[in-house]
This record gives C-alpha cells, structure tokens and sequence, in this order.
C-alpha cells in the first residue's frame, strides 16, 4: 500500500474532527510562532544596540578616572595635565577632557534636569560621533575665552524649548546663563541612558560657572583610525601609567575602555537575552507537542472500534501506525507553517520598541522541531493504536 | 478440498478456579463450497470460535487449518495478510468505516491488499453491483438503512475473492424485510460456489444453510 494512500487515510482522520484539529494545530502554531517571534525580537533589540553603539563613535577609547587604588597613595585623580600628555601619542588624534555634572536647565517657565551635562573640548564632537543637526558647534576659541556657549542634544531641545527655535536662546544651566549656539543629531537609545539628552559646553566655562577646577570625571580620546584603537589604547595606557606613577597595573586608578568591547559587551547581553526569549517560547512549543499526544490518545481510543475494523479487513501493523503518525505530524507540521507565517507576520511590526528582525535559521529550526514533535508525541498513541489486537479493538464500544 | 479443518480446538480464559472453556474439543472441518450455520445460544462458545476461524484470535491448543494454511504458526503481519486474502468479514454490526462513502469501504481491503486504484474501483463497483447498490457508491454510511449497510458490509467482504464468507449474526440488526435480501445475497452467493459461515441464533436463518453445527458449553452437539 502506497505512502499517498496512506497519507489520505491520515487527511481524512485530520479532517474528520476539525475543531479539535485546529485547536491542537493552534497549540503548535503558538508555540513555533512564538519561538521565531521572540528570537527575532531579540536579534532585533541586538542589531539595534549594536547600530546605536556604532553611532557613538567606534574610535573611542574613554578613561574613567576611579577610587580604585585610592589607598595606594597613587594620584588618583585625572587632570587636565594628564590629557594634555596623551596628545603625544602618535596614534591618537584629539584628546577631550570632560567634567560631567546633572544640572537642571531653565528656559522661561520650562525646566527640565540634565543628567549629563558636559564640559569638554571641541574634538569631542568627533570622537564621540556626535554631528551637529542646527547651529554650530563651539571652538577652541570658544574654550579659549570660557565662553558661555552649549550645544544641546536632540531629547533636551524638544522637552526644554518644544516649538521655540533653540538655537541662540539664553538658558539657565545651575543658574548661570549660558547661549545655545547648536542642536546635536539625534542618536537613539543605546541602552539605559539616552544620549540625545545632553548639554555640552566648553570646559572652561563649565568648571568656573558649575563644577570647579577639581579633577575631571573622564578623558575621551579619538584614535587615528579604527584600525589603531588597540594600539592607541596601549600607549595611553602607558602615558597614563607613567603619569600616575602606577606600579602594580591590575589596581590601576582608573579604567580604560574603547568602543569595541563595549560592543561587544552589549552584544553578548543582548544574546543571552535572544537565548532566554527562545527557551521561554520552546517551553510553549513543548507543551503544545504534549498536546498532539493528547489528543492523538483521545483519537487513538475514540477510533479503536475503526482501528479494529481496519484490522480485520488485513491492515498491517505497519499501515496502522504509519496513518497515526502522518495524522500526528501533519497537526505540528500545519500548525508549525501558519505558526512561521503568523510570526513573519508578526516580526513586521514593532513589538515593546523593538524592530524584530527574523533570523532565518529560526524559522527552519521552528519547523525542523515541529515535524520532530509531531513524530516524537504522535509515536506513544500511534504505537498504541497499531498495537492493539484486533479482536479487542472490535469488541470496544 | 476443505477450507476448514479445526481439530480439538480448546480456548480458555482467566486462571485457576476463574477458568472459562470457551471451547471444549471442538473438532469440524468445512469444504469449499459449503453454507454451514453455526447455532448456539450465548456461552455457548460460537463467537469464540468465529473470532478463531476468523484469525482474529487464537486457541489454546488444537489446530486450525485455513485454506490449507496452519495458521497457528503464522505471526501477526502474516495473519493480517490472512485475514486480508483469505477471509471476507460481515459483522452484525455492519462495521463500516464512518465519514467514508460505501465505494472507498469497499475499496478499503483491496487498498490494503496493494491494488492499484484504477483496478480497485472496478473490482469494487463489481461488488456493489452484486449486491444492487451501484446507485448508492457515493453516498457515506450514515445516508443508508440498516440493510442496504450490511450489503455494502457483503461487497466489501466479497471484493477480495476470499476463500471463506465469515458472517457474525448478520441480520441481527436488520428488519424482517432487511433480513430477507441480505438472506438472498447469501443463497445466490453460495449458489455461486461460494464458501460461507453463518453465526447465528435465529433458527429461519440458519434453515437457510446447507448445514448446521451446533454449539452448546463449547462442544459441538
């Protein structure tokens, strides 16, 4: 006897209850569509942070100045000293040091706090990828002559000046007037902090007006190209070391960091994230194959009479189990393709702020599983079915 | 040549003091061309024995020869192909698959058998030919009466050309009118040659068959 033929017998069992067929197959359609779904929700938030990071600038290297070895006797502070003796690194373009502080900022009635607010030197704007979108950015003249001048990012211009034209407005940062003269383009979010809301202004003018002539919190460098951040990252690290006079390099007072293995960093997050996602919809998927075992066991008894019959017009055992577990499979494997469907569907929308992005392999897996469930949880009742003595099966009412 | 041959058939169910004989030394043989009806009232051991004759069970001891065939020796996917070829069933309960027309019935043991469709679909129109229900070939189990289920249950036994017609109280559900065509089918069949074992306990339809064998505690008497 034929595999089509069987395979007919099996679409007309599948056919023969639809409701309950299309309820099971909804189980399965859940569980592959959330598998797919949630693997590309999470590929989708990756790619995003990775695109958003790559937009802060990829020749960074950043110098936290920290408490690390402040029992060391070490100078522990960063100091404009410091920064100036890093330009003199052959692979290191600009050096900018800066002094962030949280300020609240004032235009009129509106206000709105700041966390970041940065003193810091014009190669900043290059070094952390951040293009003017209206206006223009301050100078080293302006940093020269500790002008009153900010730039102010994308987020700060809308909750502070709504509809007004920020730019050459007169606004309060801590109480001390300062002129917009620019407006940064926007970023998007990276993470926890938004760098879209920003105020930067020359160094100078933000020490005297705001934080004092302490020690700065951080110094960004630019390397030449992207190609010299690790060997640009060696000689500050050397600068640096003979600066602060650091002898043993693992309590070193600060930390150094570049843009790739923050990256990298986040992008191993954001899989770790994909990965649980996907094992929470398996979980959904798994109960959805316990399902098809269920209701081919409802089958199995509620069809013994039929299987009986079968049995004594000369089916073989063979055929018998074959056309249960077709039935099986073509419930997960129908189940499993609208469920594919509805997730492609699905990933074209924007789900909790993210852009889902459907990575191929999960939809073959998804499927590749689903066959593999309806084999596996159509076997026991299949068995069962092919299993049972004829002269039983007749007697069932 | 018989198509039946059973020898000191015994069949006993449960252990111990429990023990049930089913059938008690039932020793009968069957040539090809007969129309015997097995008679009995019930206990008496003759559903047992048309569960054995019909390879559906097997005996505690004794020996069963189908067509020449031991069949005790034989294991389940070879009794599956005996009971495909060699026996056509007819339940009283008609048996027919639901949600599947009368022709596709039909058509059911010689899918099993491996033939091919076009073939199949003659061989089972022939059938319902013969048992006058051609008109009704599409029409599903729940859409005919009682008898006109029993005689596409009749073709459906028949299609396979087998060597012996296995009937367990086929008119049990019928009607007195339903009763006498299926009846009918069956003279006209035997009187084709066919080999045909009747169940049964209503006396007029065992007045029917050429013989009877009756059964009573699992011997035959």
């Amino acid at each position: 006897m034929s595999f089509i033929e069987i395979f007919k017998f099996a679409l007309r069992g599948v056919g023969a209850n639809k409701l309950r067929s299309g309820l099971t197959m909804l189980g399965i359609l859940i569980g592959v569509g959330a598998v797919i779904l949630l693997v590309a929700v999470g590929n989708g938030s990756a790619k995003a942070v990775e695109e958003n990071l790559q937009a802060l600038g990829t020749n960074q290297i950043t110098v936290q100045g920290g408490r690390a070895g402040a029992k060391t006797g070490y100078s522990t502070d960063l100091t404009l000293d410091i920064a100036e003796a890093l330009k003199d690194a052959p692979d290191v373009r600009s050096v900018s040091p800066l002094v962030t502080t949280s300020q609240t900022l004032t235009f009129g009635d509106s206000s709105h706090d700041v966390q970041q607010v940065i003193g810091t030197y014009p190669g900043y704007f290059t070094a952390s990828n951040s293009p003017v979108a209206k206006g223009a950015l301050f100078t080293q003249e302006d940093v020269d002559q500790a002008a009153r001048v900010v730039v102010i990012g994308s987020s700060t211009a809308t909750e502070l000046f709504a509809d007004t034209d920020p730019i050459g407005q007169r606004i309060g940062i801590g109480g001390q007037l300062f002129t917009v003269i620019g407006v940064l383009k926007e970023k998007g979010s990276a993470g926890f902090t938004n760098p879209d809301d920003t105020a930067i202004a020359p160094l100078p003018a933000v020490q005297r007006s705001l934080t004092g002539y302490g020690p700065i919190n951080s110094i960004m460098i630019e390397a030449v190209d992207a190609d010299s951040v690790s060997l640009a990252q060696a000689e500050v690290t050397a600068i640096l070391n003979a600066k602060m006079h650091v002898t043993n390099t693992a309590s070193a007072p600060y930390t150094i960091r570049n843009a790739a293995q923050l990256l990298a960093t986040r992008t191993e997050t954001a899989e770790t994230f994909t990965v649980l996602l996907g094992a929470v919809a398996a979980i959904s998927l798994l109960v959805g194959g316990i399902g098809i075992t269920n209701i081919m066991m409802v089958t199995v008894t509620e069809r013994t009479r039929e299987i009986g019959i079968r049995k004594a017009l000369g089916a073989p055992r063979r055929v018998i189990l074959t056309q249960f577990l077709i039935e099986a499979t073509l419930l997960s494997v129908v189940g499993g393709g609208l469920g594919a469907l509805a997730a492609i569907a699905g990933a074209s929308f924007t789900i909790a702020g993210v852009q889902p992005v459907v990575v191929p392999s999960s939809v073959a897996l998804a499927l590749g599983v689903s066959v593999a469930i309806g084999l596996f949880f159509g076997s026991y009742p299949a068995s069962r079915a092919a299993g049972l003595r004829p002269i039983d099966a007749l007697r069932y009412e | 040549m018989n198509v039946i041959e059973v020898q000191d058939l015994h069949k006993t169910y449960g252990h111990g003091e429990a023990t049930v004989r089913a059938l008690d030394g039932v020793t009968a043989t069957v040539p090809r061309g007969d129309y015997v009806a097995i008679m009995g009232s019930s206990g008496s051991g003759k559903s047992t024995l048309m569960n054995i004759i019909g390879c559906l069970d097997v005996p505690s001891s004794g020996t069963y020869r189908l067509d020449g065939v031991d069949v005790s020796e034989l294991d389940e996917s070879q009794l599956a192909l005996v009971r495909n070829r060699k026996i056509g069933f007819i339940f009283q309960s008609f048996n027919l698959i639901a949600r599947t027309s009368a022709l596709a019935n039909v058509e059911l043991p010689l899918a099993y058998a491996g033939i091919k469709p076009k073939e199949r679909r003659e061989r089972a129109l022939a059938a319902l030919e013969m048992v006058g229900l051609t008109d009704r070939a599409a029409h599903d189990p729940n859409q005919l009466s009682g008898g006109q289920q029993q005689r596409v249950a009749i073709a459906r036994a028949l299609v396979t050309e087998p060597a012996l017609l296995l009937a367990d109280e086929p008119t049990g559900n019928l009607d007195s009118h339903s009763t006498e065509d299926v009846m009918g089918i069956f003279s006209e069949l035997s009187g084709y040659g066919r080999t045909i074992v009747l169940i049964t306990h209503e006396d007029d339809v065992a007045a029917a068959a050429k013989r009877v064998i009756r059964l009573r505690d699992g011997r035959i008497i």
